[in-house]
């Protein structure tokens, strides 16, 4: 082997060791700052606790979870099937020409800052959710009140942040699928729309689950978007116009005014959110697997 | 002897590339037609327009009639769904869908909205018999479609195709892909399926156009040669070109 050859070996190698001790001392850090507080307190009363008052020594995270789970299912609830119709678009109905250029747009979206995204939340839809949405909502439930920081807001935003992920992705996905496939279906009699639903896109199944996972993953993990429009009220949520605080939100909300205890709470609070995404990635993969395709 | 189809000065371009011309044809119900010639010579091209799947590629242009059950195919307001449902089409390389052997067999009446079970289990049966392969997969409906040999795949997609009950089936090149014995296999099957379906079979073996077919045409260069009886064909060709290609001295 020639010298640079090595001298190539050794950096990657060096590269290798750090990514990996830094993720292993941030696990370790954490679980270090926040497992003695969640073993004083209990872990029972931690996560099923109902009231979170830091400061009076309630540390119940019940509703931290509620907000971050509610806004996270809504976020995909929304963007899902968008994003997978906009992929089967893309891919098939649209020339190839102008779906390049949708492509592109879309990704686009992937590298606006959250705050802005945030900000564009808080200016644009909290007011459209109290002025238009209220009124309809409140035809059907005519006690709901909301100020338009809600569950709604978070999960609207957070379905544009995940749609270039499990767009892009579908789309290859689909465009993956071998034509003969296509020519199969269309040659039994099937139609443009019955061959995308009944063939393209249970074949490509694994590939677009792969991209709702990642997004959820990105909704689970976000913090700036939703803290500046869930509200970040730590009750449990009634109804979807309600406010509620995320994991995420919560953390770096507080971290800046907290007291050692409370501090250490906070972590023990990342440990929650670390293992939730642990078991969610971990669901998902197995899920994958069984659809038969490769997990990421 | 009835015709299926009647194909009058058919020219196809892709583009600035003819790849039919002046194609003059007719094939008849109940037997089987090959198309033999060299590779490019624009038979998978001609299969596909008895089908219309050359409608799926761009920058494609028809001019010529082709009539089937003597109506002009290519016509306005022609029903493609309809006439893809009529006439079947077996590919080069098997191509199951990648779901169980029942879900692909029943693909093609589900489509065409059959949605009564018990029905679908007979329809299944019967397809995987008249291809026979019942007895082989009979155990094992609810598995892979993808986890049997290639043979087996080729059958089962010929068995997909016969489901939604065609008139004619196109095969282009059904066995190119397999070994000997599955070939052997599926020219025994094409010679019961005539007694019920319209055969034309593209296929680059000679021996096979020979064994299998009742009639054969012969394309070079986007031309047809010569069609006539195969026994015609392969032992006293009216053309020189068809002679030698026959003969192995090109192609």
């Amino acid at each position: 082997m020639k010298n640079y050859e090595k001298v190539i070996e050794k950096v990657i190698l060096l590269s290798a060791i750090v990514a990996t001790i830094s993720v292993a001392l941030i696990t370790v850090f954490i679980f270090q700052s926040g497992l003695p507080i969640l073993i004083q307190y209990g872990l029972i009363d931690f996560i099923f606790g109902t009231t979170w008052s830091p400061t009076n020594g309630y540390y119940g995270i019940l509703p931290l979870i509620a907000g971050t789970l509610s806004v996270t299912i809504g976020a995909l609830i929304i963007g899902v099937p968008i994003g997978v119709a906009c992929a089967v678009f893309l891919s098939e109905i649209l020339a190839k020409k102008p779906a390049k250029v949708f492509k592109f747009a879309i990704e686009l979206l992937a590298g606006i800052p959250s705050v802005v995204y945030g900000f564009f939340g808080l200016v644009v839809l909290i007011p459209a959710i109290r002025n238009y949405i209220l009124p309809i909502y409140q035809i059907f439930a005519p006690n709901v009140s909301t100020t338009g920081f809600s569950i709604l807001a978070g999960a609207a935003i957070l379905a544009i942040m995940i749609l270039p992920t499990i767009v892009s992705m579908s789309e290859n996905a689909i465009t993956a699928v071998p034509h003969e496939y296509k020519e199969a279906s269309l040659a039994l009699g099937a139609n443009k729309m019955e061959t995308m639903v009944r063939v393209l896109v249970p074949t490509a199944k694994s590939g677009i689950l792969s991209s709702i996972i990642l997004g959820m993953g990105r909704a689970i993990g976000e913090t700036m978007a939703v803290l500046l429009i869930t509200g970040n009220m730590a009750k449990m949520p009634n109804t979807v116009l309600d406010p509620v605080a995320t994991l995420t939100g919560t953390i770096a909300m507080e971290m800046g005014y907290a007291s050692p205890t409370h501090q250490q709470v906070l972590f023990a609070v990342g440990i929650i959110l670390f293992i939730i995404i642990m078991i969610l990635n971990i669901i998902a993969q197995i899920s994958v697997r069984r659809l038969g395709g490769n997990a990421v | 002897m009835e015709t299926k189809f009647e194909i009058e000065k058919l020219n196809l371009y892709y583009g600035s590339f003819q790849a039919l011309d002046n194609v003059d044809m007719n094939i008849y119900r109940n037997k089987i037609t090959a198309l033999i010639g060299p590779s490019g010579c624009g038979k998978s091209t001609f299969l596909r327009t008895l089908n219309r799947m050359n409608d799926l590629i761009q920058g494609v242009r028809i001019e010529g009639t082709v009539k089937f059950d003597g109506k002009d195919m290519y016509g306005l307001n022609y029903d493609v769904i309809a006439l893809r449902k009529k006439v079947g089409m077996v590919f080069q390389k098997p191509n199951p869908f990648p779901k169980t052997i029942y879900e692909n067999i029943v693909y093609g009446p589900r489509i065409h909205g059959e949605k009564n079970k018990s029905k679908l289990d007979r329809i299944v049966e019967k397809a995987l018999y008249e291809v026979a392969m019942w007895e082989e997969v009979k155990d094992r409906l609810q598995k892979p479609a993808l986890g049997l040999s290639g043979g087996q795949q080729q059958r089962l997609c010929i068995a997909r195709c016969l489901a939604v009950e065609p008139e004619v089936i196109l095969m282009d090149e059904p066995t190119s892909a397999l070994d000997p014995v599955a070939t052997a296999k599926i020219e025994e099957l094409l010679k019961e399926l005539a007694v019920k379906y319209s055969i034309v079979i593209v296929t680059h073996n000679m021996q096979q156009a020979g064994r299998v077919s009742d009639y054969t045409s012969f394309f070079l260069n986007g031309k047809v040669i010569e069609t006539d009886k195969t026994e015609v064909i392969f032992s006293n060709p009216a053309d020189k070109k068809t002679e030698d290609y026959i003969t192995g001295r090109f192609g």
